[in-house]
């Protein structure tokens, strides 16, 4: 096995575990930490994929930014277990039942999908991931549409500020 | 000594190298502690300490050991494992900048040459400022985990200080990129050695003059020190902490103040660049270990500064400092992209 | 309203100019003021090896005389006591017995002498009252203490040691109060 499939395999792991104590946690201030530590195996995916670009801006977007909001709202919360609603067995066993048929459909297109079959994830080459290469691709070909997404996030920008205003 | 692909000499090196840098950030930071106390005593008039070792040199140590051997308090109330881990992310982020920053040209041993940067990543200054942004868990764990409300609101006034200035320091630094259309930390230190060509502080003043203020506030330095304002804001979100808990909160300030004048110095100051003078016509290993002692000597200087600034203004209001990040910086640091970005573009046309 | 003395200085309260609005001039200039301060005298001393020089009227801790041949001097009249403003003396006489004469230089003494160092307030009225020459106050001050007890200082705390069979010690005391 070469060195980085060694890592591949424990970041995964630590991944699902991570993820799945994301849902299993009963303290949601231990939920949201445990989603950072999701997101840090997933900017070492990125890593592993020589993707350092998309590494870093998962890493500041989302570990350091995102993140640090749901911290904030959910300590001012002040959520516990027990204020936290008790949910009836029907509540619970419609959420299992969605719950079971996401995942069925999720893994039925993933084995159903016939380019990802047999095909192993890109290690240690490839240059898609690269600022250069990502900063020419969104500034010629994806021009318009970044532009567009640009405009969104202005828009939201001057949302905020007009409802920060009001008083 | 090639083991499953890897070349286990190359990684003995660097590993050797991480050693090292940490253990000398953590002594400058260590010394950085004495050389505050002692420039607040000069600045006020005082003498400073000057009892333990000749002229107190040993007063770190001494606190140090104090700090060790203080009673260790765990709040009953307390989730325990994020108590512990609050101040251990905040020592973590302190320390994991140094990765990027070229501490100096290169070592040449006979055949091998050894490089003085841990890792010379195409992204560095991203990292630098990826690594930024993960500061702040350490405060707001840190502050939440000591189940009192005093910590939970100035780990969360530490937190909006940080992420504000953030944004103004990310926009600073865009206009430094677009001059030097590099984010690698190295690229750009050659950039400014190059013969000829001056450090980016004549190009981008008011960037710097940005990103320095900012830097003040990431490093809760005075006068944003409002996270921690010890006597007027009760202490701040590492209120719970005792011996070397709180030990390593303290401790991170002053890395993160040693790292970020690295970084100043690297970006704005041409890192080992020895002013006036070519360092090509110097035999490399001299060249390097010169370079070296410029670049710890801009970086004292900056720390010098620093603690000038410290013991000279007094903290700021919260609203002044959010309206000084939001309504001054943010603006002002668009502004500059702006300009830049025309001359940069008047330029290539001309 | 007319100002009585010329000291005061009237506040100006123009609206800041732009210069002032930056702030960052006026950042500078009190950066310059605290880096002047680095070569500025050191205001304070390194005081155990270093001590300030008293005053010859500086009134210090209480110190009981002996006269020439190391009788002690007080006669317990009381009077220290009484001109107190912080009745921080207290006293109790005794009898001369026959055979003591070495010891007292009157017939009344102290049997028991205190001051209460936390209540003195170092005014001299005592020193002044004292018709015997009995009390002075020192060069020197209370050093620190663990206990409330520690500073209601007794007859062997004020007592100058005796000049006849204590004469070097008492040549140190002196030398250590008058330096």
């Amino acid at each position: 096995m070469e060195p980085t499939e060694i890592l591949f395999w424990i970041i995964s792991g630590i991944a699902i575990f991570s993820a799945l104590m994301v849902l299993l946690s009963k303290n949601p201030v231990y939920s949201v930490l445990w989603l950072i530590v999701v997101f840090f195996c997933i900017t070492n995916h990125y890593i592993l994929l020589n993707a350092q670009f998309l590494a870093i801006v998962n890493m500041i977007v989302y570990a350091g930014a995102i993140m640090v909001l749901f911290l904030f709202v959910i300590m001012l919360m002040n959520l516990n277990t027990i204020s936290e609603p008790r949910r009836t067995l029907w509540v619970r066993l419609a959420g299992v039942v969605s719950g079971g048929l996401l995942l069925t459909v999720i893994i039925s297109t993933v084995r159903s999908a016939v380019d990802m079959n047999d095909k192993k994830a890109l290690m240690s080459t490839g240059d898609i991931g690269l600022i250069q290469n990502l900063g020419k691709v969104l500034f010629t070909s994806y021009a318009i549409p970044f532009e567009i997404s640009s405009i969104l996030f202005l828009s939201a920008m001057v949302g905020a500020v007009v409802i920060g205003k009001k008083e | 000594m090639t083991l499953l692909t890897i070349d286990w000499m190359f990684l003995l090196q660097k590993l050797i190298l991480i050693a090292v840098i940490i253990t000398v950030s953590l002594v400058i930071a260590m010394y950085a502690t004495y050389a505050e106390r002692k420039i607040a005593a000069i600045m006020q008039d005082r003498r400073g300490p000057n009892r333990a070792g000749p002229f107190g040199i040993l007063q770190p140590l001494a606190d140090g050991l104090k700090l060790f051997f203080k009673e260790e308090i765990i709040p009953n109330s307390s989730s325990k494992f994020l108590f512990i881990l609050g101040p251990s992310l905040a020592m973590l982020t302190a320390m994991m900048t140094c990765a990027v920053i070229p501490w100096g040209n290169k070592l040449e041993f006979g055949e091998t040459s050894i490089s003085l940067q841990i890792a010379d990543i195409n992204i560095g200054m991203l990292y630098v400022f990826a690594i930024v942004s993960l500061g702040v868990y350490g405060i707001m764990i840190g502050g939440w985990s000591s189940n009192n409300k005093f910590s939970l609101l100035a780990a969360l006034r530490g937190a909006s200080q940080v992420i504000s200035y953030e944004l103004a320091m990310g926009l600073s630094l865009i206009a430094l990129l677009m001059m030097t259309g590099n984010l690698s930390l190295r690229s750009i230190v050659d950039q400014q050695m190059a013969v000829g060509s001056l450090w980016n502080i004549a190009y981008q003043p008011l960037g710097f003059l940005i990103f320095f203020i900012c830097a003040l506030a990431e490093c809760n330095r005075a006068p944003f020190d409002l996270p921690e304002a010890e006597n007027e804001l009760n202490m701040g979100y590492h209120q719970e902490y005792s011996s070397m808990k709180l030990g390593f909160f303290l401790f991170a300030e002053y890395i993160n103040m040693f790292i970020s004048s690295a970084i100043m110095a690297t970006l704005f100051f041409g890192g080992y660049d020895i002013p006036f003078l070519d360092e090509k016509t110097l035999s490399p290993n001299l060249a390097a270990i010169l370079g070296l002692g410029a670049f710890m000597t801009k970086i004292f200087i900056f720390i010098f500064i620093f603690m000038w600034i410290r013991w000279t203004l007094p903290r700021f209001r919260y609203d002044q400092l959010m309206d000084l990040g939001w309504k001054k910086l943010i603006p002002l640091a668009l502004a500059n992209m702006l300009v830049t970005g025309a001359v940069i573009l008047w330029q290539m046309k001309g | 309203m007319q100002a009585l003395t010329n000291r005061s200085a009237s506040v100006d309260r123009k609206p800041m100019t732009f210069i002032e609005r930056l702030y960052l001039w006026n950042v500078i200039k009190g950066m310059m003021i605290t880096f002047s301060h680095i070569f500025k005298k050191k205001a304070t001393i390194n005081y155990p090896e270093q001590t300030r020089p008293f005053s010859p009227v500086f009134r210090g801790l209480h110190v009981l005389n002996r006269d020439e041949e190391g009788k002690e001097r007080c006669t317990a009249c009381g009077l220290c006591a009484v001109a107190c403003p912080a009745e921080a003396i207290t006293m109790e006489a005794a009898e001369r017995e026959p055979g003591e004469e070495h010891l007292y230089r009157e017939e009344k003494y102290a049997a028991k002498y205190e001051i209460n160092m936390l209540r003195c307030i170092f005014c001299g009225l005592c020193e002044e009252a004292c018709p015997k020459d009995a009390i002075y106050l020192s060069e020197t001050f209370a050093p620190s203490n663990y206990t409330r007890k520690g500073f209601i200082y007794g007859k062997e705390e004020l007592l100058i040691p005796n000049p006849k069979s204590e004469a070097s010690k008492l040549a140190e005391a002196r030398g250590n109060t008058s330096n």
